[in-house]
């Protein structure tokens, strides 16, 4: 960083400029921290699909391989979260608890809409000190249809059919772009079938695993249906 | 004895060394509906009789999940349950959120005897009218505990409140020995026979008027449905307890 010489008075106590006078900015503490990773989610007729892989890192560090970004919510959703794994932990626990009582009150689980709302409420209720998490709630609806929301830090949220966060997401998502909806493509052909939209999910983190380095080790897949929850674990590059 | 000169509160002592207003609060839970409890080494079963105010109306619940390994069943006040319920939901979710675990059972049960007590001992508050038969497994083990408006609480094998109890608890008497080492099936036929000894002659069990909620080490707290139910009240004809003495 430069100063100007007609500002060199203001920086240094004497005339001459010498390590000892110069003033540095101290690094301020800071109560985030990115450990980064990638998440997805695709809703079709019928199932969601969920995954995120399980490195955890802290700048050019791995602090684990092998944390869950996942967390099942209600037996039809499932929250996904990419940034800071305490804030996760902190608001999963939340989650948990007010869906438990939302359950004792009303004798019934609540319903995707319902979760994606309090999520919302949850997240600007921490406007001024905002929860460094970026999630993506999916589910399904009231139909069985898989329906994916889309979060940012401050519960800014909308509904869409997938959504990509984290670290990969900019690697990810032009995937998905190109392969759910055909934007650039040229031959407007549609995974149709779940194992298809499977093998598409574990090619999209594969993809990000190779360029994004805070993305690897292994990708965790729930697949919610009606019937139940079926979780996949596949292994992504490991450097 | 003028039992009216001692009966207006809580804090007048009778000569005798009686709370009469506690008393009386004892008297509501035994003109409640019957409900029992028995353990065995790894279940505990809650069988209740529900009541329906007239033709018209719905039967009224008697068992209360508290959280997984813990669960309620009430005789006496609905509304005065109810209460006490949520305090213990409350409970054993700000116990799961801060401490990741089950909240201890005999410790929930201590909390909830404490707040009763403190409704016997003022002038402006009356004592809850409801007695509490709680199931619950934790690591010390599978409990079954009974509150009483007082403020007392007991640790039971297996124990019946309500109207006409006295019978279910003579039945217990006679074959409590046995529920140690029964399986869940047999836990239940004996809580549905003991139950139906506290029947009146006209009435029978069907799945309409009778609860059962089942827990156990590997079980979330569960109801048994209606066809469940259908199919054990079939089975209790065949039951007896003679048949599990064989067996060992």
């Amino acid at each position: 960083m430069y100063i100007p010489v007609n500002e060199v008075q203001k920086h240094f106590k004497s005339e001459t400029p010498m390590m000892s006078n110069i003033t540095h900015k101290s690094d301020q503490w800071s109560p985030y921290h990115d450990n980064s990773g990638t998440v997805l989610a695709i809703g079709i007729p019928g199932a969601v699909l969920v995954a995120g892989d399980t490195r955890l890192s802290n700048g050019y560090n791995i602090l684990t391989r092998d944390a869950t970004k996942l967390s099942q919510l209600t037996d039809k959703c499932v929250l996904a979260t990419a940034g800071q794994y305490a804030d996760f932990i902190a608001l999963r626990k939340f989650l948990q608890q007010r869906l438990q009582l939302y359950e004792f009150q009303n004798e019934v689980q609540a319903s995707t809409q319902t979760v994606a709302h309090l999520l919302s409420r949850e997240l600007y209720s921490r406007r001024f000190f905002p929860y460094y998490t970026f999630n993506l709630l999916a589910g399904l609806d009231e139909n069985n249809h898989g329906v994916v929301y889309g979060y940012d830090a401050i519960g800014s949220y909308d509904q869409m059919t997938y959504g990509v966060q984290g670290s990969g997401q900019e690697l990810v998502v032009a995937v998905l772009d190109n392969q759910l909806k055909g934007y650039n493509k040229i031959n407007k052909t549609f995974p149709q079938t779940q194992q298809e939209i499977l093998d598409l999910i574990l090619d999209c983190f594969s993809c990000a695993a190779e360029r994004d380095i805070h993305t690897g080790d292994n990708v965790e897949i729930l697949i919610i249906t009606p019937t139940g929850t079926e979780r996949i674990v596949k292994p992504l590059r490991k450097d | 004895m003028l039992k009216h000169l001692y009966d207006t509160d809580c804090v007048t002592w009778s000569p005798q060394g009686k709370l009469f207003q506690v008393e009386y609060a004892m008297e509501a839970v035994k003109q409640g509906s019957i409900c029992l409890g028995l353990k065995s080494n790894e279940n505990v079963v809650l069988c209740s009789l529900k009541r329906q105010p007239s033709e018209l109306a719905g039967y009224q619940e008697k068992q209360f999940k508290i959280d997984d390994h813990m669960a309620i069943a009430i005789a006496g006040l609905t509304a005065d349950a109810r209460v006490l319920c949520k305090y213990m939901r409350t409970e054993c979710l700000e116990y799961k959120y801060t401490y990741e675990s089950h909240h201890p059972v005999g410790r929930l049960v201590f909390k909830v005897a404490e707040k009763s007590q403190h409704k016997t001992q003022s002038g402006a508050k009356r004592p809850y009218g409801v007695g509490l038969l709680v199931a619950g497994i934790d690591p010390n083990g599978v409990h079954l505990f009974e509150t009483c408006p007082s403020g007392n609480y007991y640790e039971y094998k297996c124990q019946a409140i309500g109207s006409r109890s006295q019978a279910a608890r003579t039945y217990f008497e006679s074959w409590f020995h046995l529920f140690e080492k029964s399986t869940l099936e047999q836990l239940i036929l004996h809580g549905l026979s003991a139950i139906k000894k506290a029947i009146m002659e006209d009435e029978e069990l069907n799945e309409k008027n009778v609860e059962v909620g089942i827990l156990g080490k590997n079980l979330k707290f569960t109801h048994l449905n209606a066809q469940e139910l259908r199919d054990y009240i079939t089975k209790l004809e065949q039951f007896s307890p003679n048949s599990q003495i064989q067996q060992e």
